[in-house]
């Protein structure tokens, strides 16, 4: 666009910062950070240069923002670096500064710099009971890595660079993921966790190459990636074009966001250390799905059936997700299901238009969701906490000697003393740690409140925006959704019931200690704001600030009023689920082995719930098993037999050989050139032979060759 | 047949007798002398072709210098004979072979191609007086002074080639 | 009256068996003979066409050729001498010194 006024004015020449912070700050880690990590104070100047660098693109996105309401909220591309200019083909890599990319910045950076402050209290803990602190530095470049991948993700002028972004968010989830590729999370040997990093990395390719798809369509189409370009191109291309594009384009989404059928990746994604599930896999990276919507939402708009089906996609993904919350036992599996199904929510939100309850629901959703996965991290800690300090009284109880050993020997025989596997995320091994460990429980609580959706909570404006539009144009994803809300109160219910409520189930809840202020301050923050969140754009004459805000980029924006029947409807929802779960888990708590109290009346729905509806096994069934035995056949009976063993040995180096062997080797070589070179030699020899008997040394035959010239010249003169 | 053809085909006849004698003989003190008979028979064709000078010089350098030479020579080492040898059997014949394909060669060539066309008419006495010698020594020291100044300068240098050669210093052994 | 064919033929004849003499004798002093009965040869071939010519340069070459003759023969059989002294023998035959 011309408004390259608008860019000497305000900070917006700031805006390539946004990614150069955090690339700053990975280089000074990689570069120096090894120097730093052989000093005491290593770790800390690693997290604080990290933290730093994320700090930095958070101030930049303040200013960004700051700059943009003063300037009207119009939007302002900030050209950057010539990128690919082949023939009349222009791809730029420009900064897009409008409303709603500085949200998404501000939130990216901020619940990124907030997790990189937690994540330097966490991985201190984590990167010992692994038993590798070298990893401490490499987690802090990836985190970098993955703040400035998510800002070229957010800031991107066209769907070129936010595909950019978007691989290398991508990118940087697998390397999260496997950030303990050599063992699971309790330090054991196993290739489980790089599992889960390839498992997700080849569904985002699924949902990847849908993306691909709809952007060389898009090119096809308009022949530019460019935002703007595009949608004013979009008005003048057949329906179906753009139904294609935004179709492929749910196919990325359904990918990145984690949305039927391709969300099976982010649960296992909670392999990775829990600030990158709290960053990742909860707060940004998954919602650039719904980033890619609302910035498409001209296209969206254009095509109403799409819409129907990105909505009925994103609902149908709540309440699926929500049914297997509830049958989890791992803290981070239910807060993983529990992503996946307010990502529906959002998906559902902006598939119908309702852009700004989408973003809104976003933003809320990166608050509360950060908190709990944070505060989950948290509950782990402290329990890994209690389960060593037991095992270490354990030790003391059972003979002084053998404690003596050094401790560098008993760090290393530790894991094999893990005779009885102790699982630390395994809430069946909680319960009772509302007493020792009091600030996590309050902040989990205000996570808690937050997601369920309970007045005033953040959660409770922004899934009563979506649930209000939902009800105005689309009753089916209203009730769809509305039972997802329920189901959400309730497994957070069960959820804090188990944990934090009853008597501890194992040794190590019970010495559960409470987390150092490192890890608590940034919670705090959080809970704060996932108090507050609501402000944004409370549903008030006069308020709607977010809205307001979001609608100098996305146009026809609809500020709908509180609605005091819909909202009602679902806090009493949630309130009913809530009092349900404690019927359930609060009034009895859990015994130690005791199996889910509603595994009996349920029977094999909760067993569905409980194995996840069995989607994983289908896919192998339906999917994996058929492709690997395809594979399996392609690669031993086509690849090897046919292809290498017949066609190749058989076939071309049989003849190769046969030619080589029979007809060149022994023809052409060995009775052609070989014989020829040996008659060669022979004749050579046998006619030196002769020769050697002219040259005998007598003088009489010289002369007689003499006179046998003679002789000949003559006859030759006589004959001419 | 003329006289004269009659004296040439006797003198040719002793000229091939003598040549095969030297060839044949195995005593080489025969050969030599043979080869003295030859020299004299040629010596006389010299002088039936009207060339005296040449006739004498035949016959006092060849066979008198020369074949003196020779002999001196057979008789100093005792090289009358030489012993049996059984090497290169087939040399002799392969010679004579050689030989007298060359003899025929060379005699079909001269009367198939080259046809020397002339008669040798007897010298009369004129040619044989002073005349003769006369112009013949005029020649030699005028047109032909510088060849035999450089033949008698080759004369000289074998000369002390062979005393070099066969000298040998008294005290020096080789 | 002779025509001088016969003398180029007599002369042929000769050299052939001065030929023949270089190449089958053993003694390098009749190998020598037979050389200096092949100049003769050639001589009396010179001798005879200048005769038949008229011309004394026939001659005069044929002087020179009995000059240097003379000349060799000396060389050679002084070389022969030498030979022998250091051979004990003068066989040609035996003298492969410089076989391969």
């Amino acid at each position: 666009m011309h408004l390259s006024e608008t860019v000497n004015s305000g900070f917006f020449f700031l805006a390539p910062w946004l990614v150069f912070a955090p690339v700053i700050g990975l280089l000074i880690n990689i570069i120096f950070g090894g120097w730093f990590m052989k000093r005491s104070w290593g770790e800390r100047a690693v997290g604080v240069v990290a933290s730093l660098a994320s700090g930095a693109s958070f101030v930049v996105s303040v200013l960004l923002a700051w700059s943009l309401a003063a300037g009207h909220g119009e939007a302002v591309i900030v050209p950057f670096l010539e990128w690919i200019h082949i023939g009349s083909l222009e791809l730029d890599w420009a900064f897009r500064v409008d409303s709603l990319s500085t949200t998404m910045m501000l939130v990216v950076s901020g619940v990124g710099t907030l997790i990189h402050i937690y994540a330097i209290g966490y991985m201190h803990e984590d990167v010992r009971f692994k038993g590798d602190p070298g990893r401490f530095r490499r987690f802090f470049v990836f985190l970098n890595l993955f703040i400035a991948m998510m800002m070229i993700l957010v800031s991107g002028d066209s769907y070129l660079m936010l595909f950019v972004g978007w691989e290398g968010v991508g990118l940087c989830s697998f390397l999260l993921i496997g950030f303990w590729y050599d063992m699971d999370t309790l330090g054991r040997p196993s290739w489980a966790n790089s599992n889960a990093a390839k498992k997700a990395f080849v569904t985002n390719r699924v949902g990847d190459f849908g993306f691909l798809i709809a952007a060389f369509i898009m090119f096809w189409a308009f022949g530019s990636f460019q935002f703007d370009e595009v949608f004013e191109a979009a008005h003048s291309v057949a329906p179906g074009v753009i139904v294609a594009i935004t179709l492929f384009m749910l196919v990325g989404v359904a990918g990145k966001s984690a949305q039927i059928p391709l969300y099976v990746w982010l649960p296992d994604a909670m392999a990775g250390p829990t600030p990158v599930s709290a960053l990742i896999h909860a707060a940004t990276m998954v919602t650039a799905g719904v980033y890619l919507i609302t910035r498409s939402a001209e296209l969206y708009t254009l095509v109403p059936q799409a819409q129907y089906i990105v909505a009925m996609t994103g609902a149908i993904t709540a309440l699926f997700a929500a049914t297997i919350a509830v049958g989890q036992y791992d803290i981070k599996k239910v807060l993983a299901y529990s992503t996946i199904s307010q990502l529906g929510f959002m998906v559902a939100a902006v598939g119908m238009g309702a852009f700004v309850a989408g973003m809104f629901h976003l933003v809320t959703h990166a608050f509360f969701k950060a908190l709990l996965f944070l505060s989950a991290g948290s509950v782990i800690l402290g329990l890994e906490r209690g389960h060593h300090h037991a095992e270490h009284g354990h030790h003391e109880e059972h003979g002084k000697g053998k404690t003596k050993s050094p401790k560098g020997e008993k760090e290393g025989k530790r894991k094999e003393e893990h005779h009885e596997v102790f699982d630390p995320g395994d809430m069946r091994n909680m319960g009772g740690l509302r007493k020792t460990m009091p600030v996590t429980f309050w902040l989990y609580m205000i996570g808690t409140l937050a997601l369920a959706g309970i007045v005033p909570f953040a959660g409770f404006w922004s899934k009563d925006e979506i649930l209000l539009d939902a009800s105005r144009h689309y009753p089916a994803v209203y009730i769809l959704l509305s039972i997802a809300a329920f189901f959400t109160a309730f497994y957070m219910g069960r959820q804090i019931w188990m944990v934090f409520f009853g008597e501890p189930r194992h040794e190590a809840a019970a010495h559960a200690e409470e987390s150092k202020p490192i890890i608590t301050a940034p919670l705090m923050v959080l809970a704060a704001l996932s108090l507050l969140g609501g402000a944004l754009n409370l549903p008030f004459e006069g308020f709607h600030q977010l809205g307001h805000w979001l609608e100098y980029t996305l146009h026809e924006v609809e500020a709908l009023p509180l609605d005091l029947q819909v909202a009602g409807i679902s806090t009493l929802l949630a309130l009913a689920a809530i009092f349900l779960s404690w019927l359930i888990y609060g009034r009895n708590p859990l015994k130690t082995g005791q199996p889910d109290p509603l595994k009996k009346p349920l029977g094999f729905i909760f067993t569905g719930m409980e194995n996840k509806w069995f989607v994983d096994e289908g896919y192998f069934a339906v999917i994996i098993n058929p492709f690997k035995k395809l594979s399996q056949f392609l690669a031993d009976v086509i690849d090897w037999r046919f292809w290498h063993d017949w066609f190749h040995d058989t076939v071309i180096a049989g003849t190769y050989n046969w030619v080589s062997n029979i007809g060149l080797n022994l023809y052409a070589d060995q009775k052609g050139i070989d014989a020829f070179a040996n008659w060669l030699g022979a004749a050579t020899q046998s006619i030196s032979a002769t020769m050697r008997k002219v040259q005998n040394g007598f003088v009489r035959s010289y002369a007689l060759s003499v006179l046998l010239g003679v002789v000949l010249i003559v006859g030759y003169l006589i004959l001419k | 047949m003329s006289g004269e053809l009659i004296l040439f085909l006797v003198l040719a006849l002793v000229a091939i007798a003598t040549a095969l004698g030297m060839l044949l003989n195995r005593n080489s003190v025969y050969s030599a002398l043979f080869l003295v008979m030859n020299f004299i028979a040629v010596a006389v064709f010299y002088l039936l072709l009207g060339a005296p000078f040449i006739a004498m010089a035949q016959i006092t350098v060849y066979a008198g210098a020369i074949m003196v030479l020779f002999l001196f020579v057979i008789m100093l080492l005792g090289a009358e004979r030489l012993p049996d040898a059984k090497v290169l059997p087939r040399q002799k014949l392969f010679a004579y072979g050689l030989a007298a394909v060359l003899a025929a060669e060379t005699i079909y060539l001269l009367v198939t191609r080259a046809r020397p066309e002339g008669i040798v008419l007897p010298p009369d006495e004129a040619a044989n007086a002073t005349g003769t010698l006369v112009a013949l020594g005029k020649t030699l020291f005028t047109s032909y002074l510088l060849p035999f100044e450089v033949t008698s300068i080759l004369l000289l240098v074998a000369m002390i080639g062979v005393i070099v050669l066969v000298h040998r210093e008294k005290g020096v052994q080789k | 009256m002779v025509p001088v064919e016969y003398y180029i033929i007599l002369s042929a004849i000769l050299f052939s068996i001065g030929v023949a003499g270089v190449v089958f004798r053993r003694n390098p002093l009749v190998i020598f003979m037979s050389i200096e009965l092949m100049l003769n040869a050639a001589n009396l071939a010179i001798v005879a066409f200048s005769s038949v010519l008229n011309s004394f340069s026939g001659q005069i070459f044929v002087f020179f050729v009995i000059a240097v003759a003379a000349a060799e023969v000396a060389v050679g059989l002084a070389l022969i001498v030498e030979i022998f002294k250091t051979k004990h023998t003068i066989d040609v035959d035996q003298l492969n010194s410089m076989k391969g």
